[in-house]
């Protein structure tokens, strides 16, 4: 060996130091994820697409919470997209994506676009900077095709930033409609029948390890949510809509006597032996199923009821019948009388990271009516786009649901703990959730959800 | 420059030219040095040699800590200047109390067990006709990330109530005896301890490895001499293996200490730090990524960094001075 090559031996290595130091500053080796499977391109229509422009070689990143299934079809959904604009969208699913996403932001790696569940974390990133206010056109498609409330969620200090995805409502029983007959049990209007029913199927089933309730509520970084959802349904029963806006907003402590009772009542469900956790064991055992499996045992006749919101459809193993008459079908959580018909929704708003024109042609797309019906009809989930034919809507329940979202007399409220603070809304409500549920008394965790508010 | 800057692929062909640049400097560098002598030649040659090991560890290491011990003296968002109430927070917090203390279970049994553990399996297979064989059982969990062992262990612990059917390992075992099923994720403060039997199942075959390849080079001459004056096994492992392999002894358990002390993947995956078996490290990530508050965090993590530096200072000063298994 020369002495010149020598000389090149640690040149080389050292220009590799330095490359990985730049790299770390600007990889896109984050981004992940593998295009939707795009249609040939001579079966569809693109004009419908045309007012989104042509894009040669683009691709867009999209980062969500959203996995298996669901992202399979929501990949389905823009493929048509893709073939006509040219523009491939690549779509990253995280079960870590509340935390990944700060993570990514804040270190200069933001996805081009993200589907954010919470206004509370969108409102952080609006804040922080990273999230970019929506052009005009993403706008106009929103006030065409949303209420108010809807763009309310994703407008802050008055400039509007995220248009709504997908809508789901979560005041939904899932049961069995088939062990509902062969028991003689009635579909209950209000919430004591509801109790009844529990006591009966309780007394019925005793013995045989069948339990009224099943429930889970582990869910990765996110393990606690299904319980708050719960919560959030009971407050807006048992205290009604106004004493739900001033809990979320905290204009009262977060431990008020009326939200005592309010998370008393759904431990009157969730904590008692007798009721749940039918298919997997106790009370306690709710802390570690995970909301994905905890509906299943309803199928074997495990469990009679599971409390979760629309989505839930697409978790039922194939070739399960969804309907009326069916394996598996859901009725509304009932509330106090027949005439209170409170309804607890949730949703996904699309944040842009940056100003490119591909970027903003897709988040203009999925903000569009047709994009909505498109993602409608493959199926699982619901939209409060007014553009939704609920025709499209791939099951009774979806369209049940739709119907009561588009329903302009319906008294909805958002997700209560998506809108607060996320150190609340993704941490102590989460956290302490998962202590109540394991055996903690209701007063001493509201007290110390109160106690963990951010002082502002 | 911006539209360079403003895509990935922009980004990437800056760092290509930037490493490009970088090759030819450290080259005329490097040529130019032929021409000198003596002390500038060779500071020159550690210049070429050290200068990009210096810049990744600025880059990489020195600024982020600088950083996050400037943000630990801010608020969540890194606003205003709050001086030491982070730190008050940190040690009367309930939560972080807790942490600390379950921080140092772990410290205290992993290190301990997993070094134990190995040793003794060392030895007991050492120069056997299996040991190769042996030694792979043991050293394969090695090969498996904290995340997968995680997950691998969260099945094997997962409890059903009394009337189910058991999908755990342990609780099928355990009904098939008789006996009742037990939460063994969930009961505090058992449940630490099952977490760390994970991460001594990983670090035993580590500790196995190097201190069998520490007993092989204990001099024959010094093992036939202690056999001649007729020492039991006892005698032997007390006086001529364990003094003889000291050192190793020292860097394996804090080794160990090290990764135990910022241990996260396995609660993270296996109970979430939930059911009071929280630990700095995946509290830091609560506090700075979930709950978005980078104070909280980043006093945690200069907490983490305090508790750290002994332990590396130590273990760096007996490689050192340990020149057998330097780089093990």
């Amino acid at each position: 060996m020369s002495t010149r090559f020598r000389r090149l031996g640690p040149t080389l290595a050292a220009a590799s130091a330095l490359a990985l130091v730049l790299g770390a500053c600007g990889a896109d080796s984050l981004d992940g994820g593998g295009g939707g499977g795009a249609t040939d391109a001579s079966d569809v229509d693109c004009s419908v697409f045309e007012e989104y422009g042509t894009f040669e070689g683009e691709s867009v990143s999209i980062f969500s919470s959203i996995r298996e299934v669901e992202a399979d079809q929501l990949e389905q959904s823009w493929a048509d997209f893709e073939s006509c604009t040219g523009i491939e969208v690549e779509h990253n699913g995280s079960g870590e994506f509340e935390q990944q996403l700060v993570v990514q932001a804040e270190g200069g790696n933001a996805p081009d676009l993200a589907i954010i569940p919470q206004p509370g974390l969108l409102q952080r990133m609006v804040e922080a900077g990273h999230v970019l206010p929506a052009t005009d056109e993403v706008e106009a498609k929103v006030d065409e095709g949303w209420n108010e409330d809807w763009k309310a969620y994703g407008t802050f200090e008055d400039e509007f930033y995220a248009a709504p995805l997908m809508a789901s409502v979560k005041s939904f029983v899932w049961y069995s409609p088939s062990a509902f007959s062969e028991g003689g049990y009635e579909i209950p209007e209000t919430w004591d029948e509801l109790m009844d029913l529990t006591e009966q199927i309780a007394v019925d089933q005793e013995g045989t390890g069948a339990k009224p309730w099943c429930y889970g509520i582990e869910s990765g970084g996110a393990t606690g949510w299904p319980a708050t959802d719960f919560i959030e349904d009971m407050v807006l029963r048992t205290a009604g809509p106004e004493v739900y806006d001033q809990w979320v907003a905290h204009e009262i402590p977060f431990n008020d006597p009326a939200i005592v009772e309010a998370t008393n009542a759904a431990g009157a469900i969730l904590k008692d032996d007798r009721y749940v956790n039918g298919g997997f064991g106790d009370s306690r055992t709710i802390a570690t199923t995970s909301f994905n499996d905890a509906g299943l045992p309803i199928l074997d006749g495990e469990c009679y009821m599971y409390r979760m919101a629309s989505f839930y459809e697409a978790q039922w193993p194939e070739g399960t019948d969804v309907s009326e008459n069916g394996d598996v079908f859901a009725f509304y959580l009932p509330g106090e009388t027949t005439e209170e018909k409170p309804l607890l929704v949730a949703g996904e708003f699309v944040g842009a990271f940056n100003d490119r024109d591909a970027t903003q042609a897709v988040q203009a797309y999925l903000a569009s009516g047709h994009w909505a019906n498109s993602r409608v009809s493959i199926g699982g989930v619901t939209s409060a786009n007014k553009a939704v034919d609920p025709a499209n809507a791939s099951s009774d329940v979806l369209r049940l649901a739709i119907e009561l979202l588009q329903d302009e007399s319906a008294v909805a409220r958002f997700d209560g703990s998506d809108m607060m603070p996320s150190e609340i809304g993704a941490g102590a409500f989460w956290t302490g959730m998962v202590e109540w549920v394991n055996g903690e008394d209701t007063e001493p965790v509201l007290t110390d959800i109160e106690n963990a508010w951010p002082q502002s | 420059m911006d539209a360079l800057l403003g895509s990935k692929t922009g980004q990437l062909t800056l760092a290509l030219m930037a490493l490009v640049a970088l090759v030819v400097v450290l080259m005329v560098v490097a040529a130019g040095l032929e021409r000198l002598r003596g002390r500038v030649r060779s500071l020159g040659t550690l210049a070429v040699f050290v200068g990009p090991a210096l810049l990744l560890l600025g880059v990489g290491l020195i600024y982020p800590a600088l950083r996050t011990i400037m943000m630990s003296f801010y608020d969540g968002q890194t606003e205003n200047f709050v001086g030491l109430s982070n730190y008050i927070w940190m040690f009367t917090h309930d939560d972080t109390l807790r942490s600390f203390l379950n921080t140092f279970a772990w410290v205290l049994l992993v290190p301990t067990l997993s070094t134990a553990i190995g040793l003794v399996y060392a030895i007991l297979v050492d120069g056997k006709r299996f040991e190769k064989t042996a030694k792979s059982l043991l050293f394969m969990p090695m090969a498996i990330s904290f995340v997968g062992a995680g997950i691998i262990w969260k099945f094997v612990y997962d409890f059903r109530g009394a009337a189910q059917e058991q999908i755990g390992l342990l609780n099928a075992m355990i009904t098939g005896l008789g006996f009742d099923p037990v939460r063994f994720l969930q009961d505090a403060p058992m449940n630490t301890v099952y977490l760390l039997v994970v991460m001594i199942w990983i670090q035993a075959g580590f500790a196995m490895v190097l201190l069998s390849a520490a007993i092989k080079a204990i001099p024959s001459d010094i093992v036939e001499a202690a056999r001649l004056d007729g020492v039991s096994p006892w005698q032997m492992f007390r006086s001529i293996t364990v003094p003889s392999i000291q050192p190793t002894l020292v860097v394996v358990a804090t080794t160990i200490t090290i990764a135990t002390l910022k241990v996260f993947d396995i609660t993270r995956t296996m109970t979430g730090a939930r059911f009071d078996t929280q630990v700095l490290a995946n509290q830091m990530y609560d506090y700075s990524f979930t709950f978005g508050n980078n104070g909280y965090g980043s006093a945690l993590a200069v907490a983490i960094f305090v508790l750290v530096i002994p332990i590396v200072v130590y273990n760096s000063r007996q490689m050192v001075r340990n020149r057998e298994v330097r780089g093990g």
